[in-house]
C-alpha cells in the first residue's frame, strides 16, 4: 500500500500538480464548489425525507430532481480529489488519519446514498414518509458531515 | 479607508481576537461550521438559482420553491455571517490585506446587487411566470449571474488561505 501511494505521489499527476504553484489551490476551490454543489443536492433530500421542504411534493419527485445535480457533483469530487490527493500522496495523505476517515466517511456515504436512501426514496411512499425515511435522512446528514469535516481536518492535522 | 484599517488592527489586538488567534482548537472548529454552512446555504441557493434556471423542480411553482427554501438559507446565511466574522477577527489586518479576500467581498457585493436587481425587477411580475413552462430571460439573467457570483466568493474564499500577494495594506 504505502507503495502504491509513493508511486502516485510520483507519477505524472502527482508531480505535475506537486510542481505548479497554482494548480493546487485551483483544484481545491473546485472542490470547494463541488462541495456546496453536493451539500445542496444532498440536504434538499434529507430535508423532504423529514418533512421539513416541500411538504407539497412527494419524496421521490424531490430525489428525481436532484439526482443529476447528486452524481454530477460526485463526479466533480472525485475529479478534483484524485489530483489533489496526487499531489503528496504518500508523504501528506497515506500518512494523515484525517484523509483516511474522510475516504472511509466518504465510501460509506457513496453506498448509503446510492444503495440505500435512493431505494427508500424512490420506492414505496409511505415508508419514505415513515419513521424509516427520516432515520435514513439523520444517517445521510451524519455521513456527508463526516466527510466535509474530515476533509477540512486534513489541513489541522 | 484609513479607519477600516486602525478598526482592523483595534480588533486584533482585542484579546477576543487573540483567543480565537492562539487556541488550538477554535479555528478549526469555527472553520469546519463555516464550510458546512456553506452546504447549506451556497448548496440550496444553488437549487434556487437552478430553479429560476428551469433546471430543477421545474413543475414546482417557483414562488413555492422559494417559499420552502427561504427559511433554509437564511439560516444558513445566519450561520456562514457569524462564522465568517469570527474567522475575520482571529486576525483582521491580515484578512484585510488579503488580495482574495477583497475579491471576496466585493463578490459578495455584487451578488447582493443581483439579488435586489431581482427582486425589484423580474420578480415584481413573477404571478405571470410562477408556473410558466420556461422561466423569463431576465430571471434567467439573475440565476445564471447568481451562480457565477456565489462560485467566485466560494473559490476566492478558499484562496484567502494563501498569502501569495504582498499585502495591500
Amino acid at each position: 500500500m504505502p507503495a502504491v501511494f509513493q508511486w502516485i505521489e510520483h507519477s505524472w499527476l502527482g508531480t505535475s500538480v506537486n510542481n505548479s504553484l497554482w494548480a493546487f489551490a485551483a483544484i481545491e476551490s473546485l472542490h470547494l464548489l463541488a462541495l456546496a454543489v453536493i451539500g445542496g443536492a444532498v440536504l434538499v433530500v434529507d430535508l423532504r425525507l423529514l418533512g421539513w421542504v416541500f411538504p407539497r411534493q412527494t419524496v421521490a419527485e424531490v430525489a428525481r430532481d436532484a439526482r443529476p445535480w447528486l452524481i454530477g457533483s460526485v463526479i466533480a469530487m472525485i475529479l478534483t480529489g484524485v489530483p489533489l490527493m496526487a499531489s503528496l500522496a504518500y508523504s501528506k495523505y497515506y500518512i494523515n488519519a484525517a484523509f483516511w476517515l474522510k475516504m472511509y466517511f466518504f465510501a460509506a456515504a457513496l453506498f448509503f446514498t446510492f444503495a440505500i436512501r435512493q431505494r427508500v426514496a424512490l420506492g414505496d411512499a409511505a415508508r419514505a414518509n415513515s419513521i424509516i425515511g427520516k432515520a435514513v435522512a439523520v444517517v445521510s446528514v451524519l455521513l456527508w458531515s463526516g466527510v466535509g469535516i474530515m476533509g477540512r481536518g486534513i489541513g489541522f492535522y | 479607508m484609513a479607519f477600516f484599517l486602525h478598526f482592523c488592527e483595534w480588533l486584533g489586538n482585542t484579546s477576543f481576537s487573540a483567543g480565537i488567534r492562539e487556541s488550538t482548537w477554535w479555528y478549526p472548529i469555527i472553520e469546519s461550521v463555516h464550510v458546512l454552512g456553506l452546504c447549506l446555504f451556497v448548496g440550496l441557493l444553488l437549487l434556487w438559482d437552478l430553479r429560476l434556471l428551469g433546471m430543477t423542480l421545474r413543475r414546482v411553482a417557483v414562488s413555492e420553491v422559494w417559499a420552502r427554501l427561504i427559511p433554509w438559507i437564511a439560516a444558513g446565511a445566519v450561520i456562514m455571517v457569524v462564522s465568517g466574522i469570527l474567522l475575520f477577527t482571529s486576525d483582521p489586518v491580515r484578512f484585510y490585506g488579503n488580495v482574495f479576500f477583497r475579491i471576496k467581498a466585493f463578490g459578495l457585493f455584487l451578488a447582493l446587487l443581483n439579488a435586489l436587481a431581482f427582486h425589484f425587477g423580474i420578480e415584481r411580475q413573477l404571478l405571470d411566470w410562477d408556473t410558466a413552462p420556461a422561466t423569463p430571460r431576465a430571471a434567467k439573467v439573475a440565476g445564471a449571474l447568481s451562480i457565477a457570483l456565489w462560485a467566485i466568493v466560494v473559490m476566492t474564499g478558499r484562496l484567502v488561505a494563501y498569502n501569495w500577494f504582498a499585502p495591500l495594506v
